[in-house]
């Protein structure tokens, strides 16, 4: 079943890179193309699988969180916004700055994530609305603040936005990167490394480790956990707030590692893509991970077939519009609901608050 | 087996004394005392409700008494939650069961109490000492089987482990028989005995008089909530067990006269039936009613029959066969003309699909006919008509009710039961399907209900009874059908069999 769901996966990518190489040997070497498809995959995946990692902490344990979109885009402002104080306000280096708005993202991200927990498991409010409550929260509070602050006379940048302290570099992963032709696909940035590395470790955790059966546990029968003397209540919080600090990673990427510069609503849909990552990925870490590379390879193709616009033979003149390549992923979500290609279990008490 | 006389002198493990403890608007515990002595098996008996499970519950740190105090070998003890419990040894086995069912039985038991190695799950070694347990315990069970995959006789197996897994010396089985077969519950008894042999206390919940006296060494009945008494197997029947739980004389058996059928009522041809996931649980099962005659359905609990009864009812859709309704096929059609054709149900889960909880009892009565006259009239709802219909019908079926306008949410299960018997049976009936119509239900309802079914009867309908009760099934029936996996193992005279017979083809095996 899982297999299936992998091999799936896999041909939807070879065909995807498959379609480039059709088009653009004639120009370039179909190994330099595949390696840069590969980079670009990797690197448009990084917040969709930090996404998909932060619903997988919330689900697991049984807390639906469909505020991701939320948490990223309040996470990705009020780190950017962090970097450039660092850096313009306390004249700190361009480099500790943006560190320090990484971990600050990070931090609004925990916060997000336990406003939610209180909305979810304290008050149990029903957890579409707590979520749809972040993702308005959030349009508005980085709205208003990115006017007040950067765009207001007086303000503490005085009306202007100042210059950004640029964005992460690009980490040479040792020995790996240093391959020719394919060492390309190593040097990617900070974020995206430790979105794959966070992949494996959430694995880890969930299925080896004490903390992992329990979350596992309370998600599927919360009333089961707590005969066993485990705190439902407090295993949730955790998880959901261990969910934000994901969604405030992935809201870095945006502001501090892909562009240095802020747009509202810049998340565009990404943290609702995340979730469909994970539902198609199963709620595993990497079924959510492939799922996040199959919507990256989508976007990778969408960004190559510009280039290569001229080349593309006419009777496939509809790959022209680039916003029909744009649907794949989401015509292969809905498939993937379906259950066409294996069943998707949610855990079994996801979205039920526990009632004692 | 040790003998009462033995035990007199054994050291009491655990005490309660006076526990107290309410509910908004119930006293479910009232100065509740209770003791159990070493190695013995302690029935707390009485019927649903009576506050049995609640007594437990507070003593495994799930609620909070409002006044009492435990004691574990004479000394107080306090616990606020279950893992105080489970750290003064007392382990319990729920009515519905605590087990995860994605999880393997060594996650399952290990949840809790994990034991770690080299920074991951030690799930080889937890195996191996489950494995020793069940060893030790003569508890047959496989470390490595996922809980989704195994059957409830062996669940429960796996939660008496997890037990002992936490070294527990007191184990609580709350109503441990409820879903097990006869031939089960003569595993499970050897296996309580096994455990006393070895030390564990058992405190044992049942509303089953007949298993009470065949495991206890004490019994305390319970009854509103407080203690009626204790008394020893060997100073009392099952007579005076019922009076104490009931508070008057009660009829164990059921009155009916020898059944007189008539024509066939209800045909079912070769019928298929799947689950909502597709797979197929009811594999070509064929059998009629006559009227005039109630045939009861045996079998242990999903082994297809809500499937069934679904199919016949038209809430589920007919894979492959034909459902006669007095010689017109019903199959595949909506309940309504079903309905109309003269068929009354009782459904399995009152309170989802027998009742509106948020309705008044008065609009419950009349949901199957609402549309028609007199209850409607024209456009409306023609609510003198409603409100005579309520009144009447609750009076003809004793519905305790404040009143026919509250809602159905605030009445007892009993009464609710008298709910859906009354608007049921209180049409033209020609077929009744009664699904687990006593389930959960308290002594003098269950009399009634029976009485109702018999009277329907006897009236020339046709019953297709549908339990998990053996007892209700024998004692109501004229014919039984077992079904087992969704097949009709056989089908029997009711008089013609032992209750160890149909245990038997209840676990699939052919008697005949």
């Amino acid at each position: 079943m899982e297999l299936r769901r992998f091999a799936f996966i896999a041909l939807i990518i070879v065909v995807m890179f498959g379609t480039i190489v059709a088009i653009g040997s004639s120009r370039t070497s179909p190994g330099i193309l595949i390696v840069s498809m590969l980079a670009t995959t990797i690197a448009v995946a990084t917040p969709l699988t930090l996404g998909a990692l932060s619903g997988l902490y919330c689900e697991r344990a049984g807390v639906v969180n469909i505020g991701i979109e939320g948490m990223m885009l309040a996470s990705a402002f009020f780190g950017w916004f962090a970097a450039i104080y660092m850096n313009t306000i306390l004249k700190m280096p361009p480099l500790l700055s943006l560190w320090l708005g990484v971990l600050a993202a990070i931090v609004t991200g925990g916060l997000m994530g336990l406003l939610h927990a209180v909305l979810s498991v304290t008050f149990k409010v029903d957890q579409i609305i707590g979520g749809t409550v972040i993702n308005l929260l959030a349009v508005g509070i980085s709205g208003f603040f990115n006017r007040q602050l950067f765009f207001e006379k007086g303000s503490i940048f005085g009306g202007q936005v100042p210059h950004a302290p640029g964005t992460l570099p690009a980490f040479h992963v040792p020995i790996l990167a240093d391959i020719p032709v394919v060492g390309r696909i190593f040097e990617q940035q900070p974020i995206a490394i430790s979105a794959i590395l966070l992949v494996f470790f959430t694995h880890y955790v969930l299925f080896y480790t004490r903390w992992g059966l329990r979350t596992r546990a309370v998600g599927e029968h919360p009333r089961a956990a707590d005969t066993v003397g485990i705190n439902v209540a407090r295993m949730r919080y955790a998880n959901v707030i261990i969910g934000g600090l994901m969604a405030g990673l992935a809201g870095a990427y945006f502001t501090l590692e892909s562009v240095p510069s802020f747009e509202p609503g810049m998340t565009n849909g990404r943290g609702f893509i995340s979730l469909a990552a994970m539902i198609f990925g199963n709620w595993s870490p990497f079924g959510a991970w492939s799922a996040a590379l199959v919507f990256g390879a989508a976007q990778a193709l969408q960004i190559n077939l510009q280039f290569f616009r001229e080349l593309i033979p006419p009777q496939w003149a509809f790959l022209q519009q680039a916003s029909i390549v744009g649907l794949v992923p989401y015509l292969l979500t809905m498939l993937i609901l379906t259950g066409i290609i294996g069943r998707t279990t949610p855990p079994a008490a996801d979205g039920v608050p526990y009632e004692k | 087996m040790m003998t009462q006389t033995d035990k007199s002198g054994n050291q009491v493990v655990l005490e309660a004394k006076g526990i107290t403890k309410r509910f908004p608007g119930v006293l479910a515990n009232d100065r509740v005392d209770f003791d159990l002595r070493q190695g013995e098996i302690h029935v707390l008996l009485g019927e649903n409700g009576a506050g049995k499970s609640t007594l437990m519950n507070v003593l495994y740190g799930l609620y909070h008494s409002d006044e009492g105090q435990f004691f574990r070998n004479g000394q107080p003890i306090s616990i606020d939650n279950p893992k105080d419990a489970i750290a003064q040894g007392i382990g319990m086995v729920h009515q519905h069961f605590m087990l995860i069912p994605v999880f393997t039985v060594t996650e399952n038991i290990m949840l809790g109490e994990e034991e770690m190695k080299n920074a991951v799950l030690d799930r080889k070694g937890v195996a191996k000492k489950v494995r020793d347990l069940s060893h030790q315990y003569g508890l047959d069970i496989d470390p490595d089987a996922l809980v989704i995959d195994i059957p409830v006789g062996v669940q429960q197996r796996v939660e008496i482990v997890k037990t002992l897994y936490r070294h527990a010396d007191i184990l609580i089985l709350d109503e441990p028989t409820a879903v097990l077969t006869p031939q089960e519950v003569d595993d499970l008894f050897r296996i309580m005995r096994g455990l006393t042999t070895k030390g564990v206390s058992i405190v044992f919940i049942t509303h089953k008089l007949k298993e009470v006296l065949a495991i206890a060494d004490r019994i305390t009945v319970m009854r509103a909530g407080q203690v009626v008494g204790t008394v020893t197997p060997a100073e009392t029947d099952e007579h005076q067990l019922a009076a104490m739980m009931v508070g008057r004389e009660v009829i164990l058996t059921v009155d009916k006269p020898p059944a007189e059928p008539g024509e066939d009522i209800l045909q079912i041809e070769d019928l298929h039936v799947a689950d909502q996931r597709g797979l197929e649980v009811v594999k070509g099962v064929s059998f009629t009613v006559k009227a005039g005659e109630i045939l009861g359905i045996a079998g242990v609990q999903g082994n297809g029959q809500t499937e069934l009864v679904e199919a016949i009812t038209g809430l589920r859709p007919v894979k492959l066969g034909r459902v006669l309704l007095n010689g017109q096929e019903v199959s595949g059609k909506p309940p309504r003309p079903i309905i109309e054709a003269g068929m009354s149900h009782i459904p399995e889960d009152r309170q989802r699909h027998g009742l509106v909880m948020s309705y008044p009892v008065a609009d419950n009565l009349i949901l199957c006919t609402y549309y028609i006259a007199p209850f409607a009239k024209g456009l409306v709802m023609n609510e003198p008509a409603v409100e005579e219909n309520a009144y009447r019908l609750v009076k003809q079926f004793d519905v305790r009710t404040p009143s026919p306008f509250v809602t159905a949410s605030k009445l007892s299960g009993g009464n609710q039961q008298k709910v859906i018997v009354a608007r049921e049976l209180s049409r033209p009936v020609k077929l009744l399907v009664a699904n687990q119509p006593t389930r959960g239900l308290d002594v003098g309802s269950i009399e009634y209900i029976h009485s109702q079914i018999v009277a329907i009867r006897d009236q020339g309908a046709a019953v297709l009874l549908v339990s998990a009760e053996l007892d209700e099934i024998m004692a109501l029936s004229d014919r039984i059908a077992v079904m087992y996996r969704g097949e009709i193992v056989e089908i029997v005279q009711a008089g013609s069999v032992t209750k160890a017979e149909l245990g038997l083809m209840m676990a699939g095996s052919h008697i005949h």
